[in-house]
C-alpha cells in the first residue's frame, strides 16, 4: 500500500496519540485499541459517512476499525498511523463499491443534474449546508470531491485509489465544485 | 463562450495547470466578471470543505467493533506470526533437534513390542554383573567413542565459564536428554539385541552426542 500524506490538520491528530498505543494494539490489547478507536472515531465516520452520503455509515466505520485490528500488524510506521488509518478507510469504502461497471456508473451518473445545474447560471439553488449538500452530488463526485478537498489526496493518489486517471478525477472534483457552489449558504 | 474558461478554473484554483494555461486564464479572468465570481465561488466551497468539522456518530459503536474483535480470535493477535523472523540460536537449534529425539525416545518402548529382526550385526555389547531388582547394566565396547565423548566432556567442563550461563543450562539439558535416549536404547537391546530399530536408534543418539559435544567445544573455543 503506498504511504500518502494528509492534510496537517488531520495529522495533528498524532499528537495527542500515545505512541505505544499502537504497539499495545498490534500486540493484541484491545484496551489500547478502544482508545486509538475512539481518538480517531470521529473522523473515520466523518469521512464514511462524507463518502457514502450516509449509507451504512455505522457498518462502514466499523469495517473500519475491524480491518485496522485485522492489520496492524502491517503497519510499518512509514506513515503517520492516522495516515495509514484514513488511508484503510478509504480502502474499505471504496470496496464497497468495487466492480468496474459499478464503478463506470458511479463517475457518470448525475450527468443530467449537472448539466441542468450548470445551465442555471445566474440563479442560486437553495441554500443548504455544505454537509446536505454534498450528500446529493453523484456518488462519483462527491468521492473525489471528499477525497480531495476534505481529506487532501492528490489527483493522482485518488486516481490510484478508485482505479481511473488523474484527468477523471480533476473533472469529477471541477463538477462536484460547481454544483456545490449553487447551494452554498 | 466562457465554457473553456469555466471548465479549468478548478485546475486553476488547484495550481494544476502549466505556466502557459495560467497566463491564459489569468488574462481572462482579468476582463471577466462572471469568471471571476464563479472561481471565488469555487475557492469558497473547498475553502468550506478544508473546514469541515469531523463529528462523532450519534451512538457509540465500539460494543459492535468490540464485538467483532472478540470473533476474530483466529486472525488476531498475528503480530508474532506475522512479522516474526525465522531465527534461532544455537542453543534453540540444539533443543529442537533433541525435542525430536524425546519423541524418538517414545518410540523405542513402542519398538519393544514387535520390534523385527535384522541380519544386522548389532552394537556389540556385553552385560555386567546383573543388580537384583534392576535392569541390567549394559556396557558398550566401543573405546574409541568413550574416549571421545571423554576428551569432549573434559574439554567442555574446563571451558564452561567461557559460556554464557542460559547456553550451559541448556546444553547440558540436552546432554542429559541424550544420555537417557541412549540408555533406553541399551536397555531394550539388552533384551533384543537384534531389533534393527533399536540399533540405528542407538547409533543416531551417540552420534548426536557426539556432535553436540563437539559443536560446545567449538563453541568454547570461539568465546575464548
Amino acid at each position: 500500500m503506498r504511504v500518502l500524506a494528509l492534510r496537517p490538520e488531520l495529522e495533528s491528530l498524532t499528537a495527542v496519540q500515545d505512541p505505544s498505543d499502537v504497539a499495545r494494539a498490534a500486540a493484541g490489547d484491545v484496551r489500547a485499541f478502544e482508545r486509538l478507536y475512539r481518538l480517531h472515531l470521529a473522523r473515520v465516520h466523518s469521512l464514511v459517512r462524507r463518502m457514502t452520503a450516509g449509507r451504512d455509515v455505522d457498518e462502514l466505520t466499523q469495517d473500519v476499525f475491524v480491518r485496522v485490528w485485522q492489520k496492524l500488524a502491517t503497519f510499518r510506521g512509514d506513515a503517520s498511523f492516522t495516515t495509514w488509518l484514513h488511508r484503510l478507510a478509504v480502502n474499505v469504502v471504496i470496496e464497497r463499491f468495487r466492480t468496474d461497471q459499478v464503478r463506470r456508473r458511479r463517475m457518470h451518473d448525475g450527468e443530467g443534474v449537472f448539466d441542468t445545474i450548470a445551465a442555471s447560471t445566474g440563479s442560486r439553488d437553495l441554500p443548504m449546508d455544505l454537509e446536505t449538500a454534498l450528500a446529493k452530488l453523484p456518488d462519483g463526485a462527491r468521492e473525489i470531491f471528499v477525497l480531495h478537498d476534505v481529506e487532501g489526496y492528490k489527483h493522482q493518489e485518488i486516481a490510484d485509489m478508485l482505479e481511473i486517471s488523474a484527468g477523471t478525477s480533476k473533472a469529477q472534483l471541477h463538477r462536484a465544485r460547481m454544483m456545490l457552489r449553487r447551494h452554498l449558504t | 463562450m466562457h465554457e473553456k474558461y469555466i471548465d479549468r478554473l478548478s485546475d486553476y484554483l488547484d495550481d494544476e495547470l502549466d505556466p502557459a494555461a495560467r497566463a491564459e486564464i489569468d488574462a481572462h479572468l482579468a476582463g471577466c466578471r462572471e469568471c471571476a465570481v464563479t472561481l471565488d465561488e469555487l475557492r469558497a466551497v473547498a475553502a468550506k470543505a478544508r473546514a469541515l468539522p469531523p463529528t462523532p456518530p450519534q451512538n457509540d459503536l465500539w460494543p459492535g467493533v468490540e464485538a467483532r474483535l472478540s470473533r476474530q480470535g483466529d486472525v488476531r493477535p498475528f503480530r508474532t506470526r506475522m512479522t516474526r523472523r525465522i531465527s534461532f540460536t544455537l542453543p534453540q537449534l540444539v533443543a529442537a533437534g533433541l525435542a525430536l529425539m524425546v519423541l524418538s525416545g517414545g518410540a523405542v518402548w513402542l519398538s519393544r513390542i514387535g520390534g523385527r529382526a535384522t541380519s544386522l550385526p548389532p552394537v556389540a555389547a556385553e552385560r555386567g554383573t546383573p543388580t537384583p531388582g534392576d535392569v541390567s547394566p549394559v556396557l558398550f565396547a566401543d573405546p574409541r567413542y568413550d574416549d571421545a565423548i571423554a576428551d569432549l566432556q573434559q574439554s567442555l567442563q574446563a571451558g564452561r565459564a567461557k559460556l554464557d550461563p542460559e547456553t550451559v543450562r541448556v546444553l547440558e539439558a540436552n546432554l542429559a536428554v541424550i544420555d537417557r535416549a541412549i540408555e533406553q536404547s541399551r536397555r531394550a537391546l539388552a533384551d533384543d539385541p537384534m531389533n534393527v530399530y533399536l540399533n540405528s536408534h542407538l547409533a543416531a543418539a551417540k552420534k548426536r552426542k557426539l556432535a553436540l559435544l563437539r559443536r560446545a567445544s567449538a563453541l568454547v573455543g570461539t568465546e575464548g
